[in-house]
């Protein structure tokens, strides 16, 4: 009981102090929604176009927006050493990780539903299977937050918390099938696109939603699971090796 | 002789913490090094040492923040060595350096401190008025900690580190670099945590806090620990001696050693230009001494008695200049 009130406790500050600050709640915003539009803009499709977009619009609201802020709070928090009283308190560290990490998750599903709740205004979206792309947001935010974990561990600066993210973020929009097929890409990158976790989530995602996805879906599922599990345990040991000196 | 034993025997069972032949290293750097001492319940004990001794290695190393290399540790008969986090729920940590989360209140802040042992929400509320109260900050208990000034961020750490009540609190330099009123106030709220019972360990570098609030101190060293003892029988060798400082003008630079030269039961060093310190195990009388120094050229300004205290201990037994100590506490701030 002591734990999980710790627990909850942890969570609901990361809300109040970072997740629901005014800034970030427009960065929730305004960048699906920009990407939205982009997207929309660009394929020149009319509202037909935005049922085709949707799941990539999704997994990109959702790895931005917890990816950029759990990689930099835990980063400033390491830096200011407050987080030295979390490592203090009488919790096991993989429950304190999942605390720590359980308000990105949270506010990257929040992000999902900005451009759902859009198209929801623009077009019909009655045949998405629903009891899949609810899942398959969740598990897009766990996974995103722990690759956020992942660079978080790795960097001493909130700086290069910024820098890493990118590095895997933004070839994750080209690599990953979110807009563009992964066969339309060069052969040579098929194998890099498949290393990469959010490949699976958007292919569950246009599996949900246009019926087309290129994997079996429990294959999706079980491959997103093991990525949610490796980078979590490799954040624990290097959390273990590099911060508990 | 069996009485010893006994005493020996009885204080041995009644340590909190047991730190045996404990050692960490930083690359090629021994940072703390085969360190062995005990502190018992209820105890106020000091870790008394320059900057770079090894004082928050050790701290780290018992409160699970630093892996020791070799070594063991046992708090309240639990073994921590492997499993550092078996005794955190009994413990406080104040560090060295305010790390309390800047964009919440300071209720907020101790809130969510006492959150983390567990406490219910209530319990919590009630626990941090209390402690605003007690520390005087009740007025900036909705500010946010970022706005504190360097006094009132040490006592709110201060109380973030108490608020779930531990039995042991670990003080990293509770008082290094605040101002002289809240140094003063801080060391008031150790001595009342200490006669409610608490076990503290507390770190620093100013030997008169040491000397002034602890029971016992254990000397550390470029990472030994080169003594450790109760206050009582540290001063025990020096209390039959007598010191005095004289100030004088014009002298010249051979002064103390002509001062040897005549007078050769008392010791001189000259703490600067200006100033003598006389030591002895005789009494040391005064009138011929002036008269000597005026003979030489010189003008006494002043010759006062001094007491003899923990810091000539420190520097017999670890070598350590105190003008070295006190550059240290210069830099740091001051604050005693």
């Amino acid at each position: 009981m002591k734990r999980w009130i710790a627990f909850w406790n942890i969570m609901l500050k990361d809300m109040r102090a970072y997740y629901l600050k005014p800034p970030n709640i427009s960065w929730g915003l305004m960048f699906p929604v920009a990407w939205t539009g982009m997207f929309f803009i660009k394929s020149g499709r009319g509202m037909d176009s935005i049922l085709i977009l949707l799941p990539g619009v999704i997994a990109i609201s959702v790895l931005f927006g917890t990816t950029s802020m759990l990689a930099v709070t835990v980063t400033f928090e390491k830096k200011n050493r407050s987080f030295e009283r979390l490592l203090l308190a009488p919790i096991p560290l993989g429950l304190l990780m999942l605390a720590k990490t359980s308000g990105a998750i949270l506010f990257g599903v929040a992000n999902a539903f900005v451009p759902i709740v859009l198209a929801l205004f623009l077009t019909d979206l009655s045949q998405i299977a629903w009891i899949t792309v609810i899942p398959a947001i969740v598990l897009i935010a766990i996974v995103s937050t722990f690759l956020g974990l992942f660079i978080a561990v790795s960097v001493s600066e909130v700086f290069e918390a910024q820098t890493f993210s990118n590095f895997f973020r933004f070839p994750m929009i080209f690599l990953c099938g979110l807009f563009f097929p992964i066969e339309s890409l060069p052969a040579l990158l098929h194998p890099l696109s498949y290393l990469l976790p959010l490949t699976y989530g958007a292919d569950i995602l246009h599996g949900a939603v246009n019926g087309k996805s290129s994997m079996p879906l429990g294959l999706d599922f079980c491959v997103i699971a093991g990525f949610c599990v490796v980078l979590f345990a490799i954040s624990l040991r290097n959390i273990h090796r590099k911060w508990i000196v | 002789m069996d009485d010893d034993r006994a005493l020996s025997r009885a204080r041995q069972a009644d340590s909190l913490i047991i730190v045996d032949q404990l050692t960490k290293k930083f690359n090629a750097v021994t940072a703390v090094n085969g360190i062995s001492f005990e502190v018992h319940e209820g105890e106020l004990f000091g870790f008394l040492g320059p900057n770079g001794a090894g004082k928050t290695t050790t701290i780290n190393m018992l409160t699970g923040l630093a892996r020791p290399d070799s070594g063991a540790i046992r708090i309240a008969g639990m073994e921590c060595t492997r499993n550092p986090k078996a005794a955190q729920h009994l413990l406080g940590v104040i560090p060295d350096e305010s790390n309390l989360y800047p964009e919440l209140s300071g209720f907020d802040n101790l809130c969510f401190c006492a959150s983390l042992y567990g406490m219910q929400k209530k319990e919590r509320r009630m626990r941090a008025g209390e402690l605003l109260k007690d520390f005087g900050l009740e007025e900036a208990a909705h500010r946010k900690f970022a706005a504190y000034s360097k006094g009132m961020k040490r006592k709110l750490t201060i109380a973030a580190g108490i608020i779930h009540s531990p039995r042991i609190l670990f003080m990293d330099e509770p008082t290094t670099g605040i101002d002289v009123g809240s140094a003063r106030h801080i060391r008031q709220l150790i001595a009342e945590l200490h006669r409610a019972g608490t076990t503290i360990f507390l770190t620093t570098h100013y030997i008169e806090e040491a000397e002034r609030l602890c029971e016992r101190i254990a000397f550390i060293v470029r990472g030994r620990v080169v003594q450790v003892d109760t206050i009582a029988n540290l001063l025990q060798p020096i209390q039959q001696r007598e010191a005095m400082v004289v100030s004088v003008s014009n002298a010249e630079s051979d002064l103390c050693s002509r001062l040897a030269a005549e007078f050769p039961h008392l010791e001189f060093q000259a703490v600067s230009l200006e100033h003598i310190r006389v030591e002895s195990s005789e009494a040391i009388h005064i009138a011929p001494l002036l008269r000597f120094i005026e003979n030489q050229g010189a003008e006494v300004t002043e010759a006062r008695r001094t007491r003899l205290s923990l810091e000539e201990v420190f520097v017999g037994v670890t070598g350590i200049e105190l003008d070295a100590m006190k550059k240290e506490k210069e830099k740091s701030g001051g604050g005693s």
